[in-house]
């Protein structure tokens, strides 16, 4: 299916992006510790995605009720359509939508900027300047990531399921209350646990790759692009790769 | 390896004339290309040298390994006493302090204002320092380059030339001992290039600072060589003031000149 050459590339990356996890976790504990950046990379990756994350999750709980709601009329069990977007919501679609748009934002902009950091000679300047450039640079965009995403993956839950709530009472008439006493109903801690836990994984993969075709991006505008690019297509496909792991896990520990 | 002879004996506590920095058969190869091979240098307080050579000859790998954002593969560079590849981060630091470096791109830090980039080493090498005297720092390096009121303006929002200065005023914030200049002039109109020379050569005067200064601009190497050393193939191909270089009869320097 694959030549021998695009194996070796995906063997040859996938080592590459394990050697610079492991170059963080081997700093991120040490001093000096820059907290004022981490705090920095917080707020633009955090609160600057606010506006995006509630706008594409409150579309998709509106979406997606609508597109459930006939099939359940058809059965006679349109009174579960909370329970049902609800756990649908809150277990998979908000923390992998949220993560999707994340990567779209977030990833694309980390790549981009540090590749033309690297490509200006800026994080060749860092250095000199008494600067651990992995350290300012990749150490606190990968945290503020990895903390980041679960807390826009809840609000994204809770504007979605809000969405999902003005979904249902386009064509019928549920109060706030029940709507949410209904969705709540079905919705256990072992149904939010395992999505909030795997949202810091959802977070790091996307600050990882980031970061890493971002520092290692080729010499030239060209290269910045690709950073960019590359750093969306890989951080999305991880978080499928680790949204199948996490399934088994849950499945296995018997969560579902 | 590196050699282990010593040569800390030319390099002495920088006064008048006395070595800072010496280079000594550096050696520098990426994969198969030989970029640096047995390449050689001593630069002394207050004197200007430039390194001559075309495009992709080396130089800017030769002030890297000085910087120590290259290693060599073999060779020594020492600078004030201090063996540069063998330091640890915190002496490597506390050296980087007493050299300048002038990038050939600028290197200012794009989401940060004029201000910000200045300040920057100065708050990054953990010098203890009031605000006070930071506001001070910045002032007056913005001044040795007359662009004072760029002070909160982003990089993006300045001329190449303007660019160029502020970078300058950056590296000259920490007041260095030895500055290294990579191509300071490339890409500048004539008058704006001539306007970094005058620096230059304003701050040699200024703080007696030692340069070294990689360039293939003819007129900034007449103008601001003390000493000329032509890199070519990687060697020190000849090494002589300016005035001797332009009546040679070689025709590999007088490519350079013609």
């Amino acid at each position: 299916m694959f030549s021998s050459r695009y194996w070796k590339f995906f063997f040859e990356e996938t080592g590459n992006i394990a050697r610079f996890a492991g170059r963080l976790f081997s700093q991120w504990g040490k001093p000096r510790y820059e907290i004022a950046e981490f705090f920095r990379q917080c707020y633009i990756i955090g609160y600057k995605s606010l506006p995006l994350v509630t706008l594409t999750t409150f579309i998709m709980g509106l979406v997606l009720t609508m597109q459930i709601r006939p099939f359940l009329v058809d059965y006679g069990v349109e009174s579960q359509l909370p329970a049902m977007v609800g756990i649908a919501i809150v277990r998979e679609i908000g923390p992998v939508i949220t993560a999707l748009i994340f990567a779209g934002k977030i990833g694309s902009s980390i790549g981009a900027e540090l590749g033309s950091m690297k490509v200006t000679e800026q994080i060749d300047a860092m250095e000199v300047s008494g600067t651990n450039p992995f350290k300012y640079l990749v150490v606190t965009r990968v945290l503020a990531a990895t903390f980041m995403l679960p807390l826009l993956a809840i609000l994204g839950d809770v504007v979605a399921l809000y969405g999902a709530y003005l979904g249902v009472n386009m064509s019928g008439v549920t109060s706030f209350e029940l709507f949410w006493a209904k969705v709540f109903k079905y919705l256990s801690f072992s149904d939010v646990l395992p999505a909030f836990v795997k949202s810091f994984f959802f977070g790091f993969a996307v600050g990882i790759v980031g970061c890493y075709k971002g520092y290692y991006s080729k010499k030239g505008t060209e290269g910045v692009g690709q950073s960019a690019n590359s750093a969306v297509v890989l951080s999305s496909v991880l978080i499928f790769i680790i949204d199948l792991i996490a399934v088994q896990i849950t499945d296995v520990l018997n969560l579902n | 390896m590196y050699q282990t002879e010593n040569i800390s004996e030319q390099v002495q506590a920088p006064g008048n004339d006395e070595v800072v920095m010496v280079v000594r058969n550096l050696s520098k190869s990426f994969g198969s290309n030989q970029v640096l091979n047995d390449f050689s240098v001593t630069l002394r307080r207050g004197e200007n040298v430039v390194v001559l050579g075309k495009s992709g000859s080396g130089k800017s790998v030769l002030i890297k390994c000085i910087i120590g954002l290259l290693k060599p593969d073999s060779g020594c560079i020492e600078v004030f006493g201090q063996r540069i590849p063998d330091l640890n981060a915190e002496a490597l630091d506390a050296i980087r302090m007493k050299i300048g470096f002038l990038f050939q791109s600028n290197a200012l830090y794009d989401s940060m204002t004029v201000r910000e980039n200045l300040e920057f080493p100065l708050r990054r090498h953990s010098i203890l320092l009031t605000q006070e005297e930071v506001d001070q720092l910045v002032k007056d390096a913005l001044a040795d380059v007359k662009l004072e009121h760029t002070i909160d303006m982003m990089p993006a929002e300045l001329s190449g030339g303007m660019r160029k200065r502020i970078a300058l005023a950056r590296t000259l914030i920490l007041k260095p001992a030895i500055i290294l200049y990579d191509e300071p002039t490339t890409g500048l109109d004539p008058i704006t290039a001539r306007e970094i020379i005058d620096l230059i050569m304003e701050v040699q005067k200024k703080y007696h600072a030692a340069s070294l200064i990689i360039s293939h601009d003819m007129n900034c190497v007449r103008m601001v060589a003390d000493r000329v050393v032509m890199l070519i193939g990687g060697r020190n191909y000849k090494e002589a003031p300016y005035e001797e270089l332009i009546q040679s009869d070689d025709p590999g320097i007088k490519a350079f000149f013609e």
